[in-house]
């Protein structure tokens, strides 16, 4: 197993929280699946770090973003699920209506040199 | 909803746990789903999650308040810490207990005496007027606010506006009987100008105050405090409207003044209009000062310009009367500092005593934290090594020095209770009308302290025991002593200072204290060991004729010189030391009219029986004393004091001339006799004093006895007593005391600051001969090594003794050196306390030099002696 390249997976700050309300859309999912979910739909591009994962969960359960029950994994396990809430759901919205205005900007300061490169990738 | 959780982080974390066991479970399912071996797939699963441990602490810390986190961390280790020492501990909190406790109740008296408005309307703009006279004598004692006339008062209330209202007040005392054969009793009254309630601004608890109609010459009207009415009418409110007899003469209730009015003190049970009862040839008088003067300032009026409209009227009466003691100025005078009258400057003292002590208590609880911080030394180096900050490591000892003050603020609080209460009640001349207690401004004065001597005890130590050259005892060997040098020398300086300020409280304490025993020593001028005193009046109702009053005295008199075990008596207006009792001004017939501006003469008036100068064995130097048959209308003789002859009649013999006293029955006086001269008061000056007989008719209104007795003048009272009652049943009796017991409490302040003032030094010279001691204990500790290696390579027993004892008397020689220089100032501001004693009285300075050196040499010699009692092999062996 090839070690990445530390900048490759690490994940712009905040954006962490957007994503695990994201992947909760679907449906409830414990930890292992959020953090697979995201690391999948990436395209394995960005990896959760487990020291980051719960961490945000009770974050978001704090906030009253996410509520929390425990349930029966796929493979019969104990295992602590995650639900979006409400609040969950218009913090998503907010958050991603924000996340599009921020990469929109972005893109406008980087201009065409930026997508080239992004391309070339 | 965050500090919720940081409650439930136990509970998290068990979740936490459990989840991560699921995570793992599933990742190694998931591994070996894609076809690993068990153990391969579940370490994988392992190095994908990484530490576990450092995901919960994450999440530890995140459900952590930080504050509350650390501090309680810091307390949990003070905690420790303090219980793992308990005699340190106690000693410490003891100590912090006494001296804040000792504080906080200094400032709740001092609070409440000097600084609390009074309970009334707008205290803010109310203020004492007093007459201020400019010659030399009046000013002489630093105090000048004389009373004012009556006429004055008027003249000053009608005549200028800048004050909304001005009232007046005066002393007086009746003799209550009741109605139903009740006891008679003696009350002490003011007479208050109709005016004076709705000026302060107190209403009536029941009924109403004074009308203007009532304030004359022949008002009756009287209004009780509620004390008497609950005491004496048994709170019943129908005695409004009703009459009580005042001196045998009615006077009808018209009011029950609040339970909280206490002004201007808390002995007074009755108050009548002003003018009530006055003799009328007293009211129009400028030169005849009785009264008190509340004023209530208009608010667009300055003090300033309202005074002056006052002074010009006093100043136009003054020129008006140029022979008479009017006054040329007026003064005002804070309403509480009125109040607190003498009080003042040694609550002041007291609280500057007390805040030395407290100063010496928290440089103690330093000095001790400093030497347990040497002792953990090494803990805090391996703390700071391992990356505590130190911040961190000053914190946590902070924590402890609050924790010991707080526990010893606590009881500091308590005690403090205990003590505000005993000095309300021992302290009689603490004026009460505010009430002496603890408010929410004493807690929150208390709370400053406790933190303020935390930060004072602990920063020092911790600051010293934290810095970089700690780390070095962690490089050095732990035989090196280099490390501790800096420290010593900082426990040296603390100490230095402690000692110091001992000083200046033992200097202090000594100078009130000789002043003290010079006053109780002062010879008044008369016997007063085994002497009964005790005061009576007799009600002008029943005693109608002068005949009827010389027959009273005469009986009484008669009867007393009989009892068995007394072996004089002396019946008289006033008595030696026993206070002033009111002066009067006279001419001399045989000396030429007074030049413009010249004051007339004037001297103290008291009345004796013909028995009271050879009874209280004052001298006759010159004529002879009165006879029985100076009475009546052929006793127009008068007997003068030493001084009034020295003043009034210097070079000429006195006995045969003739004063005129226009105040007493407007007579001419021959003067009969010199005696020697009594104090009114110990402390004061003598002044001029004429003595005028008890027979000559008319009534005295206070009356006292002295009974020479052979033995405990005290076991007389009772006979004495019955002999009173046989002649009047309904005359009260009051202050049975002995004539010492009566001069010491004139002495109340004089005896109360010297012992408190005294007490507080005495603590700290325990105090800071502890520190000595536990400076110089640690000290020795800290050079065993070395000093086994000075005996071992030939230095003497006695050698040894000498070097401890001397590193210990430095600080106490240098401390000895600066506090005597610092007193030989700072007693200058006590100089007006002192009475015959020089605040640089070398006496003093001797005593406290020598006590000091004494205790200092005795806390130092107990670790020299064990110095030098040190095994040579066994200091070697010890590290």
């Amino acid at each position: 197993m090839t070690k990445k390249d530390k900048t490759d997976g690490e994940m712009l700050k905040g954006t962490l929280d957007m994503m695990i309300l994201r992947t909760l859309v679907t449906g409830d999912a414990h930890g292992h699946t959020i953090a697979k979910v995201i690391e999948r739909t990436s395209e394995d591009v960005l990896e959760v770090e487990q020291g980051s994962l719960y961490p945000a969960l009770h974050r978001l359960e704090d906030r009253g973003w996410v509520s929390s029950f425990w349930g029966a994994s796929e493979n019969n396990r104990k295992a602590k699920f995650y639900r979006l809430t409400a609040a969950g759901r218009k913090q998503l919205v907010r958050e991603t209506s924000r996340w599009r205005q921020m990469i929109r900007a972005i893109g406008l300061v980087m201009g065409e040199e930026a997508m080239e490169d992004g391309g070339t990738r | 909803m965050r500090w919720l959780r940081f409650f439930r982080r136990r509970r998290a974390d068990a979740e936490l746990r459990e989840e991560i066991e699921a995570y793992l479970a599933e990742e190694t399912a998931e591994n070996i789903a894609r076809g690993m071996k068990p153990e391969e797939a579940r370490r994988m699963a392992r190095i994908k999650l990484g530490n576990p441990r450092s995901v919960r602490e994450t999440l530890w810390q995140q459900n952590s308040v930080s504050l509350v986190d650390t501090l309680g961390r810091d307390l949990k280790y003070a905690t420790r810490t303090l219980l793992r020492t308990p005699g340190f501990s106690l000693i410490a909190i003891a100590v912090m207990a006494l001296c804040i406790g000792a504080t906080t109740a200094l400032f709740t008296v001092v609070r409440s005496v000097l600084f609390r408005p009074l309970p009334f309307r707008d205290p803010g703009r109310l203020v004492m007027l007093y007459e201020h006279f400019r010659d030399s004598r009046s000013n002489q004692e630093g105090f000048n606010y004389n009373t004012v006339a009556p006429a004055d008062y008027y003249d000053w209330r009608a005549q200028t506006h800048g004050f909304e209202d001005m009232a007046a007040m005066r002393y007086w005392q009746f003799n209550l009987t009741g109605e139903r054969g009740d006891l008679p009793e003696l009350v002490s009254a003011r007479g208050g100008s109709w005016n004076l309630f709705p000026l302060l601004g107190v209403p009536a608890a029941i009924g109403r105050t004074f009308t203007e109609g009532e304030d004359r010459l022949d008002g009756s009207a009287v209004m009780l405090t509620w004390t008497l009415f609950e005491r004496r009418f048994a709170g019943d409110a129908s005695i409004v409207g009703r009459q009580i007899h005042l001196d045998g003469k009615p006077y009808t209730v018209v009011g029950v003044l609040p339970q909280w009015f206490n002004y201007p003190d808390a002995k007074v049970q009755v108050w009548v209009p002003y003018l009530s009862g006055l003799p009328p040839d007293i009211v129009p008088h400028h030169d005849y000062h009785f009264s008190a003067v509340v004023a209530r300032l208009r608010p667009d009026v300055s003090l300033a310009s309202a005074l002056s409209q006052v002074e010009a009227v006093q100043y136009r009466l003054h020129s008006q009367y140029l022979n008479a003691p009017v006054a040329e100025d007026v003064a005002p005078r804070n309403i509480n500092d009125d109040l607190a009258r003498d009080v003042k400057k040694p609550l002041l003292i007291l609280m500057c005593a007390v805040a030395c002590m407290l100063l010496i208590g928290c440089l103690n609880v330093a000095n001790l934290l400093v030497a347990r911080g040497a002792a953990r030394q090494r803990e805090v180096a391996i703390r700071g090594a391992l990356g505590a900050q130190r911040l961190t490591l000053i914190r946590g000892q902070l924590t402890e020095s609050l924790l010991i003050c707080l526990a010893g603020g606590g009881g500091g609080v308590l005690l403090s209770l205990a003590a505000t209460n005993w000095m309300a009640r021992t302290w009689k001349d603490l004026p009460n009308a505010v009430g002496i207690h603890v408010d929410s401004v004493v807690l929150a004065f208390a709370c400053a302290l406790v933190f303020s001597a935390a930060l004072l005890a602990g920063l020092l130590p911790a600051i010293s025991s934290t810095g970089k050259a700690v780390f070095a005892s962690l490089q050095a060997s732990s035989r090196t002593t280099s490390g501790n040098l800096s420290r010593a020398t900082l426990r040296k300086t603390l100490l230095t200072v402690e000692i110091a300020v001992t000083v200046v409280l033992l200097i202090g304490a000594g100078l009130l204290l000789t002043s003290f025993v010079r006053l109780r020593s002062t010879d008044v001028g008369c016997v007063t060991g085994n002497v009964l005193t005790l005061d009576l009046s007799l009600p002008a109702q029943k005693y109608g004729s002068p005949e009827k009053v010389n027959a009273f005295y005469e009986t009484l008199l008669e009867k007393l010189r009989d009892l068995p075990g007394g072996r004089a008596v002396a019946l008289g207006s006033v008595l030696p030391g026993e206070g002033n009792g009111g002066d009067n001004v006279f001419t001399i017939r045989e000396h030429p009219p007074l030049k413009p501006g010249e004051l007339l003469p004037d001297a103290l008036i008291r009345r004796a029986d013909p028995g009271y100068f050879s009874a209280l064995q004052i001298p006759l130097l010159n004529g002879r004393f009165f006879a029985s048959d100076d009475r009546l209308n052929r006793s127009r003789k008068v007997v003068i004091s030493k001084q009034f002859a020295r003043q009034y009649f210097p070079g000429e013999d006195p006995v045969g001339r003739t004063i005129h006293v226009p105040a007493h029955n407007d007579a001419d006086y021959e003067i009969v006799g010199v005696v020697g001269d009594t104090l009114w008061q110990v402390g004061k000056p003598v002044e001029p004093t004429m003595y005028f007989p008890i027979l000559e008719g008319g009534l005295d209104h206070g009356l006292t006895l002295a009974i020479r007795t052979d033995s405990d003048p005290l076991a007389m009272s009772v006979p004495v007593q019955k002999q009173i009652a046989g002649l009047d049943s309904e005359l009260p009796v009051s202050n049975v005391q002995t004539m010492q017991q009566a001069i010491g409490d004139s002495l109340g302040n004089a005896s109360f600051s010297a012992a408190l003032v005294l007490s507080f030094a005495v603590l700290s010279l325990v105090l800071a001969s502890v520190g000595l001691y536990g400076v110089l204990s640690y000290l020795m500790t800290q050079r065993t090594t070395e000093l086994g290696v000075r005996m071992a390579l030939g230095a003497q027993r006695d050698q040894v003794l000498r070097l401890i004892l001397f590193d210990g008397l430095k600080p106490a020689i240098i401390g000895l050196a600066l506090g005597s220089a610092a007193s030989a100032g700072i007693t200058q501001l006590i100089r007006s306390m002192l009475y015959d004693t020089r605040p640089l009285d070398p006496t003093v300075y001797v005593a406290v030099t020598f006590t000091l050196l004494m205790v200092a040499t005795l806390a130092c010699m107990i670790p020299a002696w064990r110095a030098s009692r040190l095994d040579p092999m066994q200091a070697l062996r010890a590290e």
